[in-house]
């Protein structure tokens, strides 16, 4: 039972980190209509940025994550602004062959800066667990990660429902011509969704690379492909789907892992998805809203 | 004398190669009703779109309230007083109908979101049922009084309505039309759009029949409910 309860702890704080950015990906989508597969590069480098922060200036962890969060952010605006609004009347194969281009700069990008050399990356997070919690594999960063998620998701819930900027994003979302005669400023609405998915990506990145700390330009691009999985998953454009999505995502990979076959781990979560679109095509949250005319 | 709200001169409108809309001139003053008849494709709502800024003439000029607005970005029109109510209402389907509203006022300062929403469940008993309810969920008529209700909340000079009688049903349409009077008789100014000509004309001050592209008659309401040609054409001999 014990280790049953240790897997499902793996599982959950794993799957924490997959719905952090998943719901970097469904914000996008859901109001870009886009798939960004750029958004695990931006991990990826929201992770260096939080490494040279610590390792090569020495200031604390909190700082570090602080700096990524705002380095991301940057680069989420600027990547939306140089690749895709010139797109914005482009049809959606552009988009997405363009969104892999991205991709594979950043990785490149990183690698030119960094080297191809993986780094070691440091937990942000050092406190000691309680012994109780220990004996069942909680450790101090799957603690934070999975507080982290939580507070997200609630603070994206609060943001998309109550107020007047998250209204108008999801009125962008609906219809952006109707949300252009309310007077909403569309261009700003979606460049103000990718700093917020990238901002999470940010913090995804930090805390990805707190579990797993070896730090390549590949990293972020496996875990990417898994969150887009995970949002798929829950419905793509769902918040409270993402969040169900990437942790269902997680515990579904550690299961796989202890019980059936590490090596097969991830074909059994794409099985999983696969299963799971074919009984729900729009995902577990994915709504269908029946219209009137 | 009342003075001029809209004036529209010579507009040309292009989708690629197909044009549009040909050297479109007419003019709203206020406190009047204007509709803008025609047949399916002649360019009633892409003349529509134009004023808000949705589309883009490549000529003349479209003044409102005085000013060239011809490359002033739709989300800007809203905030000087131009409100388009869309063909096909296109109201927010997930969205509930109070937050609709809120969307409708989303340029105006917060302390005017009250008063407008209490304006608009005056004109619209039915939305305030219903307030809490997704809208995708309304019928046909109570999303076209939302829609409405929705272009109302932005307090506009002028009210462009494109098509509020579509897909409804004849009790329905009176019903769409009388509000439409009795927004009209609070002051507001408004260009009706209408494929339905008879209920057009009956509560317009004036008219412009739509072909192809082309304004090809004008009169008052009551001259073109009698005028042959409009009769032959749009109101069934």
């Amino acid at each position: 039972m014990t280790v049953f309860l240790q897997y499902l702890v793996n599982g959950l704080s794993m799957g924490s980190v997959y719905a952090i950015i998943a719901l970097g990906y469904t914000m996008v989508y859901g109001i870009a209509k886009m798939l960004n597969f750029a958004h695990g590069d931006v991990i990826m480098i929201g992770a260096y940025i939080s490494f040279c922060v610590t390792s090569y200036l020495g200031l604390p962890a909190v700082v570090s994550v602080l700096a990524a969060v705002v380095v991301c952010t940057v680069l989420g605006i600027l990547i939306e602004r140089l690749a895709y609004k010139p797109l914005r009347q482009a049809g959606p194969l552009a988009v997405l062959i363009t969104a892999i281009g991205v991709s594979y700069f950043l990785q490149n990008a990183a690698q030119l800066i960094w080297g191809a050399t993986p780094k070691n990356f440091t937990s942000i997070v050092s406190f000691q667990v309680p012994a109780f919690l220990k004996a069942y594999n909680v450790s101090a960063v799957s603690l934070v990660t999975v507080v982290a998620c939580l507070v997200i998701m609630a603070a994206l819930m609060w943001f998309t429902g109550k107020t007047k900027m998250g209204k108008a994003m999801r009125a962008c979302s609906e219809d952006k011509a109707a949300a252009q005669l309310m007077g909403i400023n569309v261009n700003r609405t979606i460049s103000m969704t990718f700093a917020i998915g990238s901002a999470l990506a940010a913090i995804a990145g930090v805390l990805l690379c707190s579990y797993s700390p070896v730090l390549q330009p590949t990293t972020g691009s496996m875990p990417g492909i898994k969150a887009f999985t995970a949002a798929v998953f829950g419905g793509i454009g769902s918040i409270p789907g993402a969040f169900v999505g990437g942790i269902l995502l997680g515990i579904i990979e550690a299961m796989a892992q202890a019980y059936i076959s590490t090596s097969l781990a991830n074909s059994i979560v794409f099985a999983v998805l696969i299963v799971v679109l074919l009984v729900k095509p729009a995902g577990l949250f994915g709504k269908y809203v029946p219209e009137k005319v | 004398m009342s003075s001029r709200i809209l004036s529209v001169e010579d507009i040309n409108v292009y989708y690629g190669a197909i044009h549009a809309i040909k050297d479109v001139s007419f003019q709203v003053d206020e406190g009047e009703i204007v509709a803008l008849i025609g047949a399916n494709g002649a360019g009633k709502s892409t003349t529509l779109k134009t004023l808000s800024g949705l589309l883009r003439s490549q000529t003349g000029s479209i003044e409102f309230l005085g000013e060239n607005i011809m490359h002033v970005p739709a989300d800007k029109l809203v905030a000087r007083g131009l409100a388009h109510v869309p063909e096909g209402r296109r109201v927010f389907a997930q969205m509930t109908v109070e937050e609709n509203l809120q969307m409708g006022a989303y340029t105006r300062p917060a302390s005017e979101i009250e008063p407008g929403l209490e304006r608009v469940y005056t004109h619209f008993p039915r939305l305030q049922e219903r307030r809490r309810q997704v809208a995708g969920t309304l019928s046909g008529g109570e999303q076209q009084m939302l829609a409405m209700g929705r272009a109302l909340m932005s307090s506009p000079k002028l009210l462009m309505l494109d098509e509020p009688s579509m897909g409804l049903a004849p009790i329905l349409i009176e019903q769409i039309f009388q509000i439409v009077k009795e927004l009209h008789e609070a002051g507001t100014t408004i260009l009706l759009v209408e494929q339905n000509a008879q209920m057009a004309l009956s509560i317009a001050s004036r008219a412009y029949v739509m072909e192809t592209g082309n304004i090809t008659i004008t009169g008052t309401g009551d001259e073109l409910l009698h005028n042959d040609e409009v009769r032959k054409a749009y109101l069934g001999g």
